[in-house]
């Protein structure tokens, strides 16, 4: 059903830091990089109300949205408590240094 | 053509009082003449009764000296008393003969003493107590004799006879009411306060009338006899059994009167020319006898006197104080209660403590408190605002400390905001939300609440009354964090000063060894303390630590603020707010380009582009670079301006070249960061057109140099800026100011401004530093330009290398 796509090298996307990936057909979608090179994939609009996710601080497992601040889980897109809401999240692979997008 | 006429009869507290107001809102409007009885200036009158107890003096309680009068142009005709008032003629005509036109008229006769309708009323030693005649004879008398009697044992007879006693005369007061202060008290309060006045010497006959004042051998009176046949030496007899409203004058002119001079809301006569404030005023049905209300009044007729024609007195609830010191004594509103009303009373005679609550329809309607009055301001306030009280009811009695908070400088506004309050301004939460999160979710810190209910968590303004709240709420359970100890995030159980203070001691250098060496909570800490603790690191360290653009906020890793809807705004510098037709072309062309949708000037002398995408940012940025223009850090915790007026340079007042100097600094500062952002202004003289009062430096220009003034802020919360000193020359305002702003740097909090900075280390601190210590000052500021020698525009370097990838999307390959 998913179909994976080629999306750049690890080392393009900033260590607890983002990229945005745009063409999709799911609209623009925020790569993220935690401390530890996992990578995990987010729709770019924040559950609130639809801040830029990949423009926040990421920290830990999170992003937190630079609009207001809300925290939402990298792997899930579920805002963390006490905040309610949840984004779609993508499936991501890391192979030899290269990162693949479910899309 | 010449200004219109105003002439004041009466220089005593309401008359004066009006003017003042006048003279605050329309200042050139009439030429005022005013016209006293008494031969001295305005002075306090309330303040009489200290005076007559030897506590202050008379010098001290004059309110306005001559040269008020002269400063603003007013004639004063003290000791004439006017004795007719013209209004065909529209004039005033003084015992003396003198005359005065007007154009408006403002009778504020004040009131005089009753004097009860006795045989030897008249006679020499006896005084009502009303002016600083009455006083001096007084205080006269109690130098030459020994016996007084006071007839009246309401408030003024009290402190009359306080005040006599106190000069060593042996007092009786005579009171024909069943307890003292029947009017304000209940029997026994009164009988407490009668007590506690015998201690202090002071002898009561009560329920007694006078019949007559008997003459002595010298003339003077010498006894007082009473209706019982009693009689009791008296040398003096001061008669405190009420005032009369003073509005002969006026009724003989024809003005309306009863019980006083019948005035309207807007405090006018029957004759629209002539207004009327103070004692001798009747206000629907009512004459005030207090200054509360009066200067309520003045401020009404004032506004009608300017012409504004926009307010209304519509009466006032009133309160007062016994002013007998070492005896505490306060009523409000209707005292006395009455048919339809209850009473809540705590009587504690061991204790010397009364207090007595009337309540109405759920509502507070008078209160008296005796003995122990801290709340007396607290419960004039519910009366006043006619809260419903049912729901404190139960421990109303015990004042605001047992219904509101646990004591937060005694100021709690929570108690007496209702349910539907709006409390946070910027996330539009009421009180009752507030306290839903609190009980439903068991929260128990300022962070819990402001996460759970976003009271609190924009702006920040409200964070005092939510922490009032929680603490009425969750009551004992609650324990204030001061900001010293506060742990700067979850992440730690550290606060600020000793994250910043390690950083310095153990000679961290990076985020990790922080993070390690502090034992973080969390792998890499979150968006509240990783941008605090990357700021200290380079703040501490500028050669060392390199800066991590991952842990600082969007704004300041893009180099330009980011909006609702994602996109950026780019804010050139334009340095002291000058700028050229080039530059303003540049900006044209780049507007016109990347179709920015919105140009809009900002409240900081530069222009903004609004709008832009962020991938579109290195282009504009590149096209205002090659015009010579760079960064205004519009985003940062950072400098961001430095506003200028035109100065010397053109201005006709101008004492300093402001633009020269604001240009300079802002040069000197330029690609500053620190603990929150900065601002600054130079005004070329003390008009003070860049409005340096409000900013984290300002900079005044005088003849003799310049005054720098240090933790304005114009924005959430006013604050205007503390003078730290004066200084001669250009070279100083660079060293004194970057000192100040380095000591800031280094010892600032994260999202400090410079005033709370200023609030918590204390002026007299900065100034033994950046003042007082001259090779510590020239230390602060060499290290300020050491860290700024590497300034670089952040536009410029983002544009290029591995910096400007945050700019360009990734695209999904085909
Ligand atoms: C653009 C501007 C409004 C304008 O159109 O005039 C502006 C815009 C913002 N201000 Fe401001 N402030 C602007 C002048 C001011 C001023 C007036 C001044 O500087 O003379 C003040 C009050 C003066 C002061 O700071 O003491 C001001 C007090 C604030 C505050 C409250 C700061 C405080 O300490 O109380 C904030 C919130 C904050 O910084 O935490 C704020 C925050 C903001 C932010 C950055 C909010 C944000 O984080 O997104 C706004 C960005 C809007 C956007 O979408 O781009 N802005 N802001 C002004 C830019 C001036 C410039 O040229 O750099
Ligand atoms: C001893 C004392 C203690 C007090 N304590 C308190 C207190 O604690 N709290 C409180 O709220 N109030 C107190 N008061 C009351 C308060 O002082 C008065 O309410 C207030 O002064 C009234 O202001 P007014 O302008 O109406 O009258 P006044 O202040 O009396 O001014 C009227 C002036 O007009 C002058 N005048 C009258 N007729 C003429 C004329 N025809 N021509 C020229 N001039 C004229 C008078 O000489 C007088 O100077 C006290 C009063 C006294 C005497
Ligand atoms: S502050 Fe002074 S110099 Fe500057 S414009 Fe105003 S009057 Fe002129
Ligand atoms: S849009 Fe993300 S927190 Fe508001």
């Amino acid at each position: 059903m998913s179909n994976w796509k080629r999306i750049c090298q690890l080392d393009e996307i900033p260590r607890l830091g983002s990229r945005v990936v745009q063409g999709t057909k799911s609209g623009d979608i925020a790569l993220f990089r935690t401390a530890a090179d996992q990578v995990f994939a987010l729709h770019d609009k924040c559950p609130h109300k639809s801040g830029p996710l990949s423009q926040g601080i990421v920290h830990g497992e999170r992003v937190s949205c630079p609009l207001h601040g809300w925290n939402i889980r990298l792997d899930d897109g579920q805002a963390v408590a006490p905040d309610v809401g949840s984004c779609r999240s993508f499936a991501v692979s890391v192979r030899d240094g290269e990162v693949f997008l479910a899309v | 053509m010449s200004k219109p006429r105003l002439v004041v009869i009466g220089n005593g507290m309401a008359g004066v009082r009006t003017i003042e107001e006048l003279l605050k809102i329309r200042p050139d409007h009439y030429r005022i003449t005013i016209f006293g009885a008494e031969p001295h200036p305005n002075y306090n009158r309330i303040l009489l009764s200290p005076v007559l107890a030897g506590e202050m003096s008379t010098q001290e309680i004059v309110l306005n000296e001559l040269d008020w009068y002269r400063d603003n142009g007013i004639e004063l005709h003290t000791g004439r008393q006017i004795v007719t008032i013209d209004r065909v003629a529209r004039k005033v005509i003084a015992d003396d003969g003198f005359a005065a036109e007007y154009d408006r008229l403002l009778i504020a006769t004040g009131s005089t003493p009753f004097m009860l309708p006795v045989p030897g009323n008249d006679l020499p030693g006896v005084v009502g107590y009303r002016d600083l005649k009455d006083t001096d004879e007084m205080i006269d008398a109690a130098r030459r004799y020994s016996h007084a009697v006071v007839i009246g044992g309401g408030l003024l007879g009290l402190e009359a006879a306080n005040g006599l006693k106190l000069r060593g005369m042996d007092v009786t007061v005579v009171h024909l009411g069943a307890w003292l202060l029947e009017r304000q008290l209940d029997e026994r309060a009164g009988r407490m306060l009668q007590k506690s006045l015998e201690e202090r010497g002071l002898k009561f006959l009560l329920e007694k009338q006078t019949e007559a004042l008997i003459k002595g051998e010298s003339g003077r009176v010498a006894a007082i006899r009473l209706q019982d046949g009693v009689q009791l030496a008296a040398d003096l007899v001061v008669m405190a059994a009420g005032i009369r409203p003073n509005y002969a004058l006026a009724e003989a002119a024809g003005i309306y009167c009863k019980r006083g001079i019948v005035v309207n809301d807007t405090m006018q006569t029957y004759d629209p020319k002539v207004y009327a404030v103070g004692e001798c005023v009747s206000h629907r049905g009512i004459a005030y006898g207090l200054v509360a209300p009066l200067f309520e009044q003045a401020k009404v007729a004032a506004n009608h006197l300017a012409d504004y024609g926009i307010a209304r007195y519509t009466g006032s609830v009133t309160s007062t104080k016994l002013k007998v010191t070492g005896i505490d004594l306060f009523s409000a509103g209707e005292y006395m209660g009455g048919q339809d009303a209850e009473e809540i009373v705590l009587n504690d005679p061991a204790g010397g403590v009364y207090k007595k609550l009337v309540i109405r329809d759920d509502k507070l309607i008078g209160s008296v408190l005796y003995g122990d009055t801290a709340d007396g301001p607290w419960y004039f306030q519910l009366l006043k605002d006619r809260r419903d009280i049912h729901d404190i009811r139960d421990s109303l009695i015990f004042g605001q400390s047992l219904v509101g908070d646990v004591g937060h400088a005694g100021n709690s506004r929570a108690a007496g905001l209702a349910e539907s309050a709006e409390v946070c301004g910027c996330n539009g939460v009421s009180k009752g939300t507030i306290i839903k999160g609190i009980k439903e979710n068991g929260l128990f810190t300022l962070d819990e609440v402001k996460r759970h209910t976003k009271a609190a968590s924009s702006c920040g303004s409200c964070a005092g009354l939510v922490e009032q709240i929680l603490a009425s709420t969750i009551g004992g359970a609650y324990t204030p964090a001061s900001s010293d100890t506060k742990p700067v995030c979850a992440c730690t159980e550290l606060p600020h000063k000793l994250v910043r203070e390690t950083i310095r001691d153990q000679h961290l250098t990076s985020k990790e060894a922080v993070f390690a060496f502090m034992e973080w909570k969390t792998p890499d800490g979150c968006e509240k303390c990783r941008p605090a603790v990357n700021y200290y690191l380079i703040s501490t360290w500028p050669d060392e630590a390199r800066d991590d653009p991952q842990s600082r906020f969007i704004n300041e890793r893009a180099h330009a603020n980011i909006q609702k809807d994602g996109t950026f705004s780019v804010v050139p510098r334009m340095w002291g707010g000058l700028t050229t037709p080039a530059e303003l072309r540049a900006i044209a062309d780049a507007a016109e380009k990347y179709q920015v949708p919105t140009v809009k000037l900002t409240g900081g002398q530069r222009i903004d582009l609004l709008g832009i995408r962020k991938e579109d940012l290195p282009r504009i940025w590149a096209d205002l670079n090659a015009a010579g223009m760079v960064s205004g850090h519009a985003y940062g915790k950072s400098i961001r301006t430095v506003k200028t007026c035109v100065g010397a340079e053109h201005c006709r007042f101008g004492t300093q070249m402001a633009m020269d100097m604001g240009i300079k600094l802002e040069r000197m500062l330029f690609d500053m960061y620190a603990p929150h952002k900065v601002k600054l202004a130079v005004s070329g003289c003390p008009r003070n057109c860049a409005e340096a009062g409000i900013k984290d430096v300002g900079v005044i220009g005088v003849d003799s140099g310049y005054e720098l003034y240090v933790g304005g802020n114009g924005g959430i919360k006013t604050e205007v800026a503390q003078f730290l000193c004066k200084v001669k020359h250009d070279e100083e305002v660079m060293a004194y100011s970057g000192a100040f702003l380095q000591l800031y740097r280094e010892e600032g909090w994260y999202l400090e401004r410079t005033c709370h900075f200023l609030a918590r280390v204390g002026l007299d601190y900065v100034k033994r530093r950046v003042v007082a210590d001259d090779p510590g000052r020239q230390a602060l500021h060499a290290r300020l330009l050491d860290s700024l020698k590497n300034a670089r525009d952040p536009w410029q370097t983002s544009r290029t290398g591995d910096a400007v990838r945050q700019f360009v999307p990734l695209r999904v390959e085909a």
